[in-house]
């Protein structure tokens, strides 16, 4: 397209131009006033989130909508970001990009958003949507985002014949998982398979939080952060247990990936693995089913409760008529029950909407399902902090460099309290 | 007109290097020193806060272990490089056999990238993968060396592909300098009885200070910009353990959302470079002079 403006304005500023350069520009020109297209910016491209991506641009395709992929690899989306800040500076956003949480709204404050209420109001987005999520999507009472998914964080994936050899049960509290930890140890296996980065060990910190200091003190302590929460016996009881899963964890873990570790669990090497429902797609690779092969169980203590991650496109403010019309088409399709269904039964997610039908979902979704409807009825449905949904990535950062800092010394509880507080308040 | 050419055709030439220079160098050193004094987060906003973000980023224990870390680095990595190095080019000038050969394998590492070393002396360091394994497996069942993975050694391990990666370049250095030397000088010293040692301590060592210069303003660099090696090899881990303060400021700007704090860690970094290569570039320079 660039190239086509460039073409044309040689054209008016070199009248007698060589008839060639005349049909090129012509052509180019042509293409740039294409039908409406949207441009994504993503770091979907593992696998069976490319899938899910594709189903989408498939749906959109449908309903006369052009695809411009705009996929900037890098798991967690950092690379995405930097790409994205500089696009948004230089004034060519593109129609929607993946982001999520709390840095929905500071994209909204600084004023790059585009409002989606219209189509939200039309597709009644408040009743499909439950609180906890739409509340996250809207700026300022306005609708700026559509979610994709829920994904449930606090899961024990473990395996079954691992724990039968052993003689042990699959623990359902903190203080159980130490005694049969020990007892999976003596037999030989690696308790909890790890991956020692630093986002996986806010993750199992941020279950044993939810596990032993319960909803109420997460909200408190890590979601409003309030101080007395986080500088108290509460939060020394967590890390006393946190730092008493050091044992449990093999030598090798340091740098390792999350899905080295689910494997290891796939293979009878470990027992149980503390990650988020995304694993559940590393069994069904591995060509497990569920129940036999492996078991999902919510983190121990966090029965009921649910630790959410919602994945979303923010839609960013258009400059012309037809891209925003784009737009509001993609806004709609991302909440149709088509996609919703595909994409989630891809990414092992469940639907962030209601009214979907849970007929092809597996029973690990149906309790993720079911927790999510529950925990929200009993106040103990919390964002999760690991997973930047609860706190500013400064915060969060902050977080996260005390929980790995932790887990990977020989600190003492009293010690990582500490620190967690300090760092805290130097972030906010 | 030609003359005109004549005159300025130097200047004309560099004059946009020289443009290009002063704004992506100086003009990009100067936007950052500001940015540190304000409270940017996500975007540059430019709300000054005076020296706010110097006192919240010396409170921050992960960059008191990012700026000890780099110390350790730069030391051990200069020292133990220039001494390797100049051991392997003094052995190699020891006209043996197949040196082309030889010099070709010692420098080769400096042609791979980073990244890739880091890759390699990750898979090779790791306590299940590597040479413990491999040692154990050979039968010394007791063996351990698991660097990789202690939160208090890994930073050596960073020290150890460092100087695996640089020290063929350092004896490539040396050697170049080394056929320099004029043979009467070295014919002079053996006939006065001097030995193998002492001609290589007081006459051929003094003469390669030239050598040494280029080499640890090189090394210097290398270590302060080490930023891939540390992705790759360590990933900063065991939790923050292997950070340099590269990667302290690539993670706080990029990924942390606090461009402020992040523009002040960088400067802190080119305050260090400068404190450093100052008063070296100084005295070597003045002594030339005179």
């Amino acid at each position: 397209m660039m190239g086509g403006v460039n073409i044309i304005s040689m054209e008016k500023n070199m009248k007698n131009t060589i008839s060639t350069l005349a049909a090129t520009a012509l052509l180019a020109s042509s293409a740039a006033v294409s039908a409406a297209e949207v441009e994504v910016l993503h770091w979907w491209t593992s696998g069976g989130e490319a899938a899910s991506v594709n189903y989408l641009k498939e749906k959109l395709s449908g309903a006369g909508v052009g695809w411009t992929d705009f996929a900037v690899a890098g798991g967690g989306g950092e690379n995405a970001m930097t790409v994205l800040k500089s696009r948004a500076i230089s004034g060519n956003p593109p129609t929607a990009a993946q982001i999520k949480g709390p840095s929905i709204q500071e994209w909204g404050d600084l004023g790059f958003l585009a409002d989606i209420d219209g189509v939200a109001q039309a597709n009644d987005w408040d009743n499909l949507l439950p609180a906890v999520v739409s509340d996250v999507m809207k700026h300022n009472g306005k609708y700026v985002a559509a979610p994709v998914n829920v994904h449930r964080v606090n899961w024990m994936w473990s395996n079954p014949e691992v724990y039968a050899y052993a003689g042990a049960t699959i623990p359902t509290t903190w203080d159980d998982f130490m005694v049969q930890a020990k007892k999976l140890q003596n037999a030989g296996f690696i308790a909890l398979a790890h991956g020692g980065q630093p986002w996986q060990d806010a993750t199992v910190f941020e279950a044993v939080v939810l596990g032993v200091g319960g909803a109420d003190y997460y909200n408190k302590a890590f979601v409003d952060l309030d101080m007395d929460a986080l500088d108290s016996a509460t939060t020394l009881k967590v890390f006393e247990t946190f730092g008493n899963l050091r044992q449990f964890v093999d030598a090798n873990s340091p740098g390792r990936d999350w899905n080295v570790a689910t494997s290891m669990v796939i293979e009878g090497k470990a027992g149980s693995q503390i990650m988020g429902d995304w694993a559940k797609g590393e069994f069904k690779v591995a060509g497990k089913s569920v129940g036999t092969d492996y078991v999902c169980t919510a983190a121990p203590g966090t029965s009921g409760a649910h630790t959410f991650n919602i994945d979303s496109f923010a839609f960013f403010a258009q400059s012309d008529a037809a891209s925003t019309e784009a737009q509001n088409v993609m806004a709609a399709e991302i909440l149709g029950t088509d996609f919703q269904t595909v994409f989630n039964l891809n990414k092992g997610s469940i639907p962030a909407r209601l009214g979907v039908s849970r007929a092809e979902f597996d029973t690990c979704a149906h309790d993720s399902m079911d927790a999510f409807v529950s925990a929200s009825a009993s106040g103990s449905l919390v964002p999760s902090f690991a997973h930047g949904m609860a706190m500013s990535s400064a915060v969060g950062g902050a977080v996260t460099d005390s929980a790995t800092n932790f887990f990977n010394s020989d600190q003492s509880a009293a010690d990582g309290v500490a620190q967690l507080v300090a760092s805290i308040k130097a972030a906010m | 007109m030609l003359n005109f050419l004549e005159k300025n055709l130097p200047k004309i030439v560099l004059a946009p290097t020289t443009i290009v220079m002063v704004i992506c160098m100086y003009g990009f050193i100067v936007w950052t020193g500001l940015l540190s004094l304000t409270k940017s987060r996500m975007m540059p906003q430019w709300d000054f806060v005076g020296l706010d973000q110097y006192r919240r980023l010396f409170a921050n224990p992960r960059w008191d272990v990012a700026v000890d870390n780099l110390f350790i680095f730069l030391i051990l990595f200069i020292v133990i490089a220039l001494v390797l190095g100049l051991l392997l080019a003094i052995f190699l000038d020891q006209k043996i056999r197949v040196e082309g050969a030889i010099r070709t394998i010692y420098l080769y590492p400096m042609a791979i990238s980073f990244i890739v070393t880091g890759t390699a002396w990750k898979w090779i360091l790791n306590p299940g993968l590597g040479i413990e394994k491999l040692m154990n497996d050979w039968g010394f069942v007791g063996f351990e060396f698991r660097w990789l993975v202690e939160q208090d050694m890994a930073i050596y391990t960073i020290v150890i592909a460092a100087v695996w990666q640089s020290s063929g370049f350092v004896m490539a250095l040396f050697l170049a300098g080394l056929r320099g030397v004029d043979e009467n000088l070295t014919k002079a010293a053996k006939i006065d009885g001097a030995s193998t040692i002492q001609l290589y301590w007081h006459v051929i060592l003094p003469l390669m200070r030239p050598v040494f210069f280029s080499a640890i303003v090189i090394l210097t660099h290398i270590a302060i910009k080490s930023f891939d090696l540390v992705q790759a090899l360590t990933g900063g881990g065991p939790g923050y353990a292997s950070d340099l303060p590269a990667n302290f400021m690539y993670t706080f700007t990029f990924n942390r959302a606090q461009i402020g704090l992040g523009a002040s860690s960088a400067m802190i970094m080119l305050f260090g470079v400068l404190a450093i290569l100052i008063p070296y570039l100084y005295s070597e320079l003045r002594e030339k002079k005179s």
